[in-house]
């Protein structure tokens, strides 16, 4: 008993120690967004490139859409950029871009200067829809399935790693629900 | 000579009045700059305005995870206070701000997480660890004035070798 008692510090600085190396590995920022399971909200917002015109939720079409959250002020959507450009070369997807609080002119030229790899950009001047689908920072890149639920918000840049880990699996269970759904 | 002699004493007078006034604005300046994040909100009552200030402290900013929406300065933060304005000025109460922001960022925003099945070890953990320690305090004491008492007992050769020594002249 005595024996016992005796070890109890060694082993509560083992729990305390084996948690706070964990710690140490966690990513702050990658929190659970609270959209998850809920349908993408509608919205009512121009595009970047035509002002007049007005798209909603239904115009993002295709049955995998990525919505990707950019801005010029964002440092991390430029090192991003060049494998959006990949990833809109998919057929599986379809991404959309949502310009978060951003210059319309300052937008304009960078999508001319970069290239543009987004069906069209939502143009979210006051940040209404980022804050209806709990954007807290850009880039940010959410998965809507083909009934319009949000499955997936991933906060942060997008490359090769970071595509093969969180996206294709996902991707690849949606392919299997819809052929599911279908028949 | 009189008439210079006063003529001195109002310039120094005036000295005295310039430096104070230049210390209270100072004063006035220094404040100003230190007060964090400054708004221009025009709240519709006084009531609100409170409300406005009490929900910004209480809900936290997403991307600076330890400020709240008041102190902070971020982009994120200076956006969410933008809403919480509009959202207070269309009238919304309390509880339904907090659902709102909720809704859409969980129950991160909130400093005060709600009491569930999730939080429990939040809410009670400090207080079982507390008990714990209490209960390790006790049983050692225990222990130990079990042993001092032990210590204590001399064999009766002892306390007859202890009398001798300490009856020594």
């Amino acid at each position: 008993m005595k024996s016992i008692i005796r070890f109890i510090p060694l082993i509560l600085f083992f729990l305390l120690a084996v948690l706070l190396y964990r710690g140490l590995f966690l990513n702050p920022q990658s929190m659970p967004s609270a959209m998850i399971g809920k349908p993408l909200p509608n919205f009512e917002l121009p595009t970047l490139k035509s002002i007049e015109q007005r798209v909603g939720r239904d115009d993002l079409q295709g049955d995998i859409v990525l919505l990707n959250v950019w801005a010029t002020w964002c440092i991390q959507c430029k090192y991003e950029h060049p494998y959006l450009l990949n990833i809109a070369r998919d057929p599986r997807i379809k991404l959309y871009g949502l310009n978060f609080t951003d210059d319309h002119k300052a937008a304009l030229n960078w999508l001319k200067q970069y290239q543009d790899p987004y069906v069209f950009s939502i143009f979210d001047e006051q940040g209404a829809l980022g804050l209806d689908i709990g954007v807290f920072g850009a880039p940010e890149t959410f998965v809507i399935d083909h009934t319009g639920i949000i499955r997936k918000r991933f906060a942060g840049p997008i490359n090769d790693q970071v595509w093969q880990k969180e996206f294709l699996p996902l991707i690849e269970t949606l392919e299997a629900e819809m052929a599911a759904g279908a028949s | 000579m009189q008439n210079r002699i006063d003529s001195k004493s109002l310039t120094l007078q005036h000295v005295i009045r310039l430096f104070i006034s230049s210390m209270l604005l100072s004063v006035v300046w220094v404040t100003s700059v230190n007060a964090s994040p400054v708004d221009t909100f025009e709240f519709k009552d006084e009531a609100t305005q409170l409300r406005f200030q009490v929900l910004s402290k209480e809900l936290r900013c997403p991307k600076c995870q330890n400020q709240n929406l008041a102190d902070s300065n971020s982009k994120i933060a200076v956006d969410l206070r933008n809403n919480l304005y509009n959202l207070l000025q269309e009238g919304m109460s309390d509880q339904e701000v907090i659902d709102f922001m909720v809704y859409r960022y969980g129950d991160f925003v909130l400093y005060r997480p709600p009491l569930k099945e999730k939080t429990y070890i939040l809410w009670f953990g400090p207080l079982i660890i507390l008990f714990g320690f209490i209960i390790g305090v006790i049983f050692v004491l225990r222990k130990r004035s079990q042993v001092k008492v032990n210590e204590h007992d001399l064999s009766t050769q002892e306390q007859a070798n202890l009398d001798d020594i300490l009856n020594k002249p």
